[in-house]
């Protein structure tokens, strides 16, 4: 039987936490990467189960490692081992199993909703762990502890984000997060065919007053940033060819355009990357993109800590 | 008109759009209640031309209407006690409405899930607009049929 909880939580987008609760858990993320054996045993005979109906080896391996390390187990399936696990069956009457079997789970799924729907009928907190292009809540947490670490304050900063606006779903849950701190300014970098859509700055920019603009060259706003928040430019993306060629360089960060920014700003970076970091800047102090995945991993230890009702001794 | 008897107790809805009473039976799920229904069709009207009618008698705490506001704004309910008109009901639009609409985001959980609710929820009343509870698609303003 799993653990019993006094108040079963989910999660399923970065908004489902108050900003008290992630100021609660970035906290505890900190202690975790401090003082691991603290941390250890707390998870002793528990499971988590990654159920991830499309592959996201490095988000399952993130989760996995998060249990391991606080003492727990890990069971599951990854698409390629689907088969009989969850063929035909629904999402609701494999939670139900599930439920029997774990004590939390993590479900990434390509449709949308879900892990919703999951939610909806399990009696084990149900992490997100991205659903199609909808949401993808711990990769949120990652990015926004990833900020707190390198700069020391998630508050009065202006944030570029370079790339793909338009259909970036990590793009759209990170400007949700950011504009509940105060003095958030946004830079917005990309070519017009991906600009943020109407419906973000409406739902999110606008009603909180943030102040942003809207650049086409990533050159031109790089002196005046704290983060830099890069994405891959696709070139499908493009209307046409010509204006791929003609700007697709202005989507590349090198380490010729990191001189034009300042000592502080952090680069981050979702992952996976192809060209549009150039390899040369990873060994810049300023590369927080492997960071990225590092508090990623101690942000799902966190999450699982504090939706598990969990103590330290 | 037609003349259908006068009711006791319960609901006409009016100025429903001609054609449309059939749809709005369903949606109300009246043939799913135990009492007597009557609909008129393609009945004149000085405002429309042409309209249809539903008459439901039954109790009147009985049927939730706040799916027609939904439908289609322009209907006019009338509540019928002691067999007068005793309220006009103003129509507000429901905060959830379950299996009435479809979600069209393929990519929706929604699109492959068995026996899952097709619910949506209001989230901006001034301008009407409802997302699916699972995917969050936008559907705006009322049913376009
Ligand atoms: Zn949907």
């Amino acid at each position: 039987m799993h653990r019993q909880l006094k108040n079963l939580r989910h999660v399923m987008s970065p908004l489902d936490l108050s900003v008290e609760e992630l100021d609660h858990i970035m906290e505890l993320a900190a202690d975790m990467e401090k003082n691991p054996g603290k941390y250890a045993h707390v998870c002793d005979g528990m499971k988590l189960a990654t159920l991830f109906y499309e592959p996201s080896t490095r988000t399952r391996l993130s989760f996995e490692t998060a249990m391991l390390n606080m003492g727990g187990n890990v069971i599951g399936f990854h698409s390629g081992n689907t088969s009989s696990a969850t063929k035909g069956e629904s999402v609701a009457d494999t939670i139900r199993v599930v439920s029997c079997f774990a004590d939390i789970c993590a479900m990434r799924h390509p449709k949308e909703g879900a892990p919703m729907v999951a939610a909806s009928k399990s009696s084990i907190p149900v992490i997100n762990a991205g659903d199609g292009g909808h949401q993808h809540p711990t990769q949120t947490l990652a990015d926004l502890m990833t900020i707190r670490q390198t700069k020391g304050r998630l508050s009065n900063m202006t944030v570029g984000i370079c790339g793909d606006l338009k259909f970036g779903r990590t793009v759209h849950s990170l400007i949700s997060a950011l504009v509940r701190y105060p003095g958030i300014r946004f830079v917005l970098i990309s070519p017009e065919e991906l600009k943020l859509p109407s419906y973000v700055k409406e739902e999110h920019l606008d009603p909180n007053h943030i102040e942003y603009k809207e650049v086409i060259r990533l050159e031109d706003a790089l002196p005046d940033l704290d983060i830099l928040y890069m994405t891959r430019v696709q070139k499908e993306r493009f209307f046409n060819e010509d204006d791929y060629i003609r700007m697709k360089d202005f989507y590349i960060l090198n380490e010729e355009k990191m001189k034009l920014a300042p000592k502080d700003m952090y680069v981050l970076h979702p992952l996976p990357r192809v060209n549009e970091i150039s390899v040369d800047v990873d060994d810049d102090p300023r590369a927080a993109y492997f960071k990225q995945v590092y508090w990623g991993m101690y942000m799902r230890m966190a999450l699982m800590f504090t939706l598990l009702e969990l103590e330290v001794k | 008109m037609l003349n259908v008897g006068s009711i006791e107790q319960g609901f006409v809805l009016d100025h429903i759009k001609a054609g449309k009473a059939m749809t709005i039976y369903h949606d109300l799920r009246l043939d799913q209640l135990d009492c007597c229904v009557a609909m008129i069709m393609n009945a004149r009207s000085s405002k429309m031309g042409r309209k249809d009618i539903i008459k439901v008698e039954c109790p009147v705490d009985q049927l939730d209407l706040n799916i027609v506001g939904f439908i289609d704004p322009n209907i006019t309910i009338n509540v019928i006690e002691h067999g007068e008109i005793v309220e006009k009901k103003a129509l507000g639009l429901p905060k959830e409405i379950r299996n009435v609409i479809k979600c069209k985001n393929p990519r929706c959980i929604t699109s492959i899930e068995q026996g899952l609710d097709q619910v949506f929820i209001l989230t901006d009343p001034e301008h009407a607009v409802y997302r699916c509870k699972y995917c969050e698609e936008k559907y705006h303003g009322h049913r376009r049929d």
